[in-house]
């Protein structure tokens, strides 16, 4: 936001890419979740090229990303996520639309010493050599601590006017956003990506280990950020649903997954995903019926229902004891 | 000018923004386009998205049922 404002200031005119790569943060957990209801449902990028006056273009990039999550050349940060790899591809990408739609450059809202793996003076020249944006990338909040770039040589931008940020303090953007009088912005570092996120990448740890191999489709994704993750074994995992959204949101993968519900008690939802076999399906059936309100119940009745079938199968279980399911088991 | 349905129900965000805009590439001046969604939060991106693009919201609405309802005039410069 800042950044472009910058070049605003400047009389550039500035048009937005959003890249969706299916791990975003924001909008997916609120749209499902009851708890997330009151939450602003605005999508921050839309909302930010709104309030800047420029147009935004979402640009789909789940296929193409997956070599970025699967093979990243640079390797992981903390959990699962592979920023210099992932800043390298979006650069390349925004560079290329641009090469498509006939703009001069490129900025982005790069900060050096913002970020530990992909804003650091040594990486930030990894990210132009490799997206082969070469001299049109413009980081403005932070140009002044960088060689200059091609704008700034041909005189498009005055680099007397771009920013001298380093570091991970936000003082001098606060400072910003006062001066232009932004009174509503994204939460500072809040984290916009899934794999960042330690127990995410847990979750997607475990989809590839429990497959034996490192691919995924989007809906796989989608379902990792549904719903308690349960393991008993490596034959098969459990999604429970943890509310009325979650619940409703499960009900579009009926058609792909075994699905398990309570009849005799209100309980949640679940997708079972694994191999099929009565010793699974009651130990699964076992679990459902404890995260029900029949938890405490003798019996509890579960009906199971398989993908594309009519007909339900309904056991009678005794509701798994809280010393009978270690915490490993929940990823 | 001809007028266009697109069912997005089942999509989440920003899946329904994605669709709603690559459909609107295809799209005449003056066409206009029904989208259906069941995602809330379609209720105030695609508007939006169409604002900024300068497309007319001509109505949105959410239907008893939930489900969202958007009508858009296309226009391009």
């Amino acid at each position: 936001m800042l950044a472009v404002r910058m070049v605003q200031e400047q009389g550039v005119e500035v048009e937005g890419i959003n890249f969706f790569t299916g791990f975003c943060v924001e909008g997916h957990t609120h749209a499902i979740r009851n708890q997330d209801k009151n939450k602003k449902k605005r999508n921050n990028a839309l909302w930010v090229a709104e309030q800047l006056g420029i147009k935004l273009h979402i640009i789909d990039v789940i296929e193409e990303y997956k070599d970025v999550v699967i093979n990243p050349k640079h390797g992981y940060g903390a959990h699962l996520n592979p920023c210099l790899d992932c800043k390298g591809f979006m650069v390349r990408k925004a560079e290329e639309w641009r090469v498509e739609h006939k703009f001069d450059f490129i900025i982005t809202g790069e900060v050096v010493g913002q970020r530990p793996m992909s804003q650091t003076v040594k990486r930030m020249p990894i990210v132009v050599r490799e997206s082969g944006v070469g001299d049109r990338l413009v980081r403005p909040l932070c140009a002044k601590k960088l060689e200059p770039t091609m704008p700034e040589l041909k005189g498009w931008l005055d680099r007397s006017k771009l920013g001298d940020i380093s570091g991970r303090s936000r003082k001098q953007q606060i400072e910003l956003t006062r001066l232009w009088d932004i009174k509503d912005y994204a939460q500072p570092a809040g984290g916009c990506c899934f794999l960042t996120n330690e127990q995410y990448a847990a979750k997607l740890s475990d989809l590839w280990v429990s497959r034996g191999t490192r691919e995924y489709e989007l809906d796989d994704i989608m379902l990792l950020k549904v719903g308690r993750h349960i393991r008993p074994n490596l034959d098969f995992k459990l999604i429970v649903c943890r509310d009325d959204g979650e619940n409703n949101f499960a009900k579009g993968y009926k058609n792909r997954f075994v699905s398990l519900h309570s009849s005799s008690h209100e309980g949640p939802l679940a997708l079972f995903d694994g191999q099929v076999n009565s010793k699974n399906l009651v130990l699964a059936a076992r679990i459902v019926a404890r995260y029900g309100k029949g938890k405490h119940a003798s019996s509890v009745s579960i009906l199971i229902a398989r993908p594309k079938r009519q007909d339900t199968e309904e056991l009678s279980v005794v509701p798994l004891g809280v010393d009978e399911m270690p915490r490993e088991w929940i990823l | 000018m001809a007028h266009h349905n697109y069912n997005l129900t089942g999509t989440i965000c920003p899946i329904p923004v994605i669709r709603t805009q690559d459909r609107i590439a295809e799209l005449l001046d003056g066409d206009t386009l029904e989208v259906l969604c069941s995602d809330p939060g379609a209720l105030h991106d695609i508007p939006a998205w169409c604002r900024i693009h300068g497309h007319s919201i001509t109505s949105a609405v959410q239907e008893p049922d939930g489900l969202i309802r958007i009508s858009v005039l296309v226009q391009k410069e």
